[in-house]
């Protein structure tokens, strides 16, 4: 009933359909602007398995690196299988 | 040399021809010379928004076809001496212009006036690649909802990834009594989401479905609060210093009454 009456008069901030169009709108837009395109993603790849291959041998055909997004958040998923561990960095730590 | 200035929104409906009309006529009223350059191939709709769709000889793809000199194909206004008005085809395919093309006309436009003043198909494919190709500055056209701001947002980057930097923003067909009760998103809320420079606001109104019938560009009217929005942002694009119009709410007979009683 108090609930009602709020909305009746306009003072439930949340229940106010422009702040649920604003929140909706900030989340998808995450989303699109984080599309990456292919030959970024393919770059970013080169440059992954450069790094890595300082520390371990992988197996870069079974690299596969993506963007995942749940309803909460996003992330760079890199799945690299390894082959095996160097003993000593190739290059030294700087 | 003048300015090259792209209209566009990524969503259809919002209101691309009608701002392209109004600012271009709100800009031919300040006496500037300006063309109007639609670009909707197939869906040309620039030139019945300016009552000049008698008037049609050549369009667009013959001019870039050389089939017609760009004299030949632009139509001067029933208004302004100063402004004319070059139509898209409306029987040939979208990809009847190429991007050298459109760079090459709008080159050629620019050193004959002061604004050229593109109007761009919906979408953001060959259409709205060809549109933006030669200009150098950009008008994103919203409304305040979600599916609007999205593809506003879309186009932004779009945009900047061409090289157009700081696009411009013209909210449209705001409703102030909605925004009030927050039942639509204000201005603050879609700059925020956008981040980007404010050109204007438009308000919803009547009197734009009215002119747009009779083929009279509503910046002419002065009962039109639209229309004072248009005339307003077009002194905002001449380089004027024009505050934002604030908006105004139509009170009814109810919140009179309300506020009558104090509950408001």
């Amino acid at each position: 009933m108090f609930e009602l009456l709020q909305r009746l008069l306009g003072k439930d901030e949340s229940a106010q359909s422009k702040n649920v169009a604003k929140e909706r709108l900030q989340l998808v837009l995450v989303k699109d602007r984080c599309t990456i395109a292919p030959h970024i993603l393919e770059s970013l790849k080169v440059d992954l398995i450069e790094v890595i291959s300082n520390y371990m041998e992988i197996d870069e055909k079974g690299l596969d690196v993506t963007i995942s997004d749940d309803d909460q958040s996003l992330a760079l998923v890199a799945n690299i299988p390894i082959l095996r561990m160097r003993r000593t960095p190739k290059k030294a730590s700087r | 040399m003048g300015d090259v200035i792209v209209v566009t929104s990524g969503k259809g409906g919002v209101g691309k021809t009608t701002t392209t009309a109004n600012l271009g006529t709100g800009l031919a009223k300040q006496g500037y010379s300006v063309v109007l350059v639609d670009t909707d191939i197939g869906l040309r709709n620039l030139d019945v928004v300016m009552g000049l769709e008698n008037r049609i000889v050549y369009d667009i793809v013959d001019v870039t076809n050389g089939h017609c000199r760009l004299k030949q194909a632009l139509i001067k206004d029933k208004r302004f001496e100063k402004m004319y008005l070059l139509p898209a085809a409306q029987t040939k395919e979208k990809t009847a212009v190429t991007q050298e093309q459109m760079v090459e006309l709008c080159r050629n436009l620019k050193n004959e006036f002061d604004y050229v003043i593109i109007d761009c198909p919906a979408g953001i494919e060959q259409g709205f690649k060809n549109a933006i190709i030669g200009a150098e500055k950009a008008i994103v056209v919203t409304t305040p909802e979600v599916a609007a701001v999205r593809d506003a947002d879309r186009v932004i980057g779009l945009l900047e990834a061409q090289g157009i930097e700081q696009p411009q923003l013209v909210i449209n067909r705001i409703r102030a009594d909605m925004v009030k009760h927050g039942d639509m998103m204000d201005i603050d809320d879609i700059i925020d989401i956008l981040a980007v420079d404010l050109l204007g606001v438009v308000p919803e109104d009547e009197l734009i479905v009215i002119s747009t019938n009779r083929g009279e560009p509503a910046v002419l009217d002065v009962q039109s609060k639209a229309g004072e929005a248009y005339r307003n942002i077009s002194r905002r694009i001449a380089g004027e210093d024009v505050p934002i119009m604030p908006l105004e709410v139509n009170e009814g007979i109810m919140s009179r009454l309300k506020k009558l009683i104090g509950m408001r």
